[in-house]
């Protein structure tokens, strides 16, 4: 598994694609810093960036790498290695090399900023290991839409349609239905909801940790008086590495049953 | 060498593979032979493990090949449409592939023998159809494996790499391996195989060597055995 994902990463790193993350993400930081003045109003603004790029980034990198290494994945596939070790050899390398782009990009200017003698440091910190998180998620996802759907249109649809749903749709559902049953105890409704959208769960993770009250809103709140800080924080990074895992596995179940 | 059993395949609804039963024993050269949509490929792919069958089984060298990945280790293949990865240099895909498998200083002698040369630093993109079918022979003759399958292999080469293709098949069928072919090159399979199958309709219709078709068919010469076989059996 190890020299595929030496060969992925490699072969990503000539990439341009990797190189226009990297400076989308350097400028961001740059611009932000250079904007706010503040390093932990950038934190924040960075978040919302974060939060909603990430998954859309992983998702088509994901889905337009699975399909642009067809050959690739063909050739390899005729030599003795084995299908699993092909597969998530490939998922790494791409996922390591997008959230390396991710890192560098906005740790370097938040570095040469000052982040070192900052406090914000914990909460840039959390901010980078969430976006990691999001990138093995939504990579891991795209993965496995592509692996199930030979046609690249449609495979490119279905990710793009899963963004959405996850980044945008799913919070209007959610709010719709709080409003809707609002006669009702939904505590345990929302907090179960949040577990279920990375996205959600993410944004929950960073407000808990940034602790700004005014920006949780209803399911951050219900988080932290159910969980309180520590234990939501502990309990949300959980959840987001059960995402990370369920998507791996199937991974690994669905590319030993296809035919290529 | 390899035994395949009552193998059967299907894509969604469209049957391919209707119960395969195929002894290959060691040593000399098997041509794989039928109409477009036969089966050739699948068959030939499920060998490989690229393609899972619905049901069978198939020994490989003694080993089930089912959730086996070392067994590929004794066979080269030669797949029929050489895709590589454009971006890579042949250079880096021919080190890659040594990575990826056994050290061997066999490219060396078959670079030159396809007169590659020039073309060791240039991207896999920019290559002509038939230069990438040389590359792609050379990643497969460089391993010493017991088997070689080759899917097509004439496709895109010039009458000089062919004759050379041709004297490198000899080569390793004198060493005693065994070697699986398919191709539409009926003048092709006829020089090189020793014995053939043909395949119609996901199974096997005929087994054994030319002059045994012949006289089934009651044909003069091999191509309009094949073309008597298929009219007989879409008239």
């Amino acid at each position: 598994m190890l020299k595929i994902l030496k060969y992925s990463f490699y072969d990503l790193m000539r990439s341009r694609w990797s190189y226009v993350y990297f400076a989308f993400y350097l400028l961001l930081g740059v611009v932000l810093l250079f904007l706010n003045n503040d390093l932990s109003k950038a934190v924040i603004t960075l978040m919302n960036v974060i939060i909603v790029i990430v998954p859309l980034i992983g998702t088509i990198f994901g889905v337009m790498y699975y399909y642009n290494s067809k050959e690739f994945t063909e050739l390899l596939l005729a030599q003795p290695l084995r299908r699993s070790s092909i597969f998530l050899g490939q998922y790494l390398g791409v996922a390591i090399s997008l959230s390396m782009s991710l890192i560098l990009g906005l740790g370097l200017p938040f570095i040469f900023y000052g982040l070192f003698k900052s406090s914000a440091i914990w909460d840039f910190s959390l901010l980078l290991v969430t976006g990691t998180f999001l990138t093995f998620i939504f990579t891991a996802l795209a993965f496995n839409i592509a692996l199930s759907n030979e046609n690249k249109i449609k495979g490119f649809g279905y990710a793009i349609l899963l963004w959405l749903f996850l980044a945008i749709i799913y919070d209007g559902l959610f709010l719709m239905s709080l409003i809707l049953f609002e006669d009702y105890p939904l505590d345990k409704l929302s907090l179960f909801g949040t577990m279920l959208n990375p996205i959600d769960l993410s944004r929950t993770l960073i407000l808990l940790k940034l602790d700004i009250s005014a920006l949780l809103g209803y399911t951050g709140a219900v988080f932290k008086k159910f969980f309180g800080t520590d234990f939501g924080l502990i309990l949300s990074l959980l959840m987001l590495t059960v995402w990370v895992i369920l998507p791996v596995l199937r991974i690994t179940y669905k590319s030993k049953k296809k035919d290529f | 060498m390899v035994s395949i059993q009552n193998l059967h395949k299907k894509f969604n609804k469209n049957i391919v593979l209707n119960g395969v039963n195929l002894d290959i024993n060691e040593g000399g050269i098997f041509a794989v032979l039928g109409p477009n949509g036969s089966g050739k490929t699948t068959l030939i792919k499920s060998i490989l493990g690229m393609v899972i069958p619905n049901e069978g089984e198939i020994n490989v060298l003694g080993e089930n090949i089912k959730n086996n990945s070392s067994y590929r280790n004794k066979i080269d293949y030669l797949p029929q449409i050489a895709n590589f990865p454009s971006n890579l240099k042949v250079k880096e895909l021919i080190k890659m592939i040594k990575d990826l498998r056994t050290d061997t200083n066999a490219d060396e002698y078959l670079i030159r023998l396809f007169k590659l040369e020039p073309f060791l630093d240039k991207k896999l993109g920019n290559l002509s159809g038939g230069t990438k079918q040389k590359v792609n022979i050379v990643l497969t003759f460089m391993f010493d494996s017991p088997l070689i399958i080759l899917d097509e292999p004439t496709t895109g080469l010039d009458p000089i790499s062919l004759i050379r293709l041709k004297d490198l098949i000899q080569k390793e069928k004198s060493k005693g391996k065994t070697i699986l072919i398919t191709s539409h090159i009926m003048s092709f399979v006829e020089e090189v195989s020793d014995e053939i199958v043909f395949l119609l309709e996901g199974e096997i219709y005929f087994k054994g060597t030319i002059s045994e078709l012949k006289a089934k068919t009651n044909q003069p010469d091999f191509e309009h055995a094949i073309a008597s076989i298929l009219t007989d059996n879409h008239a």
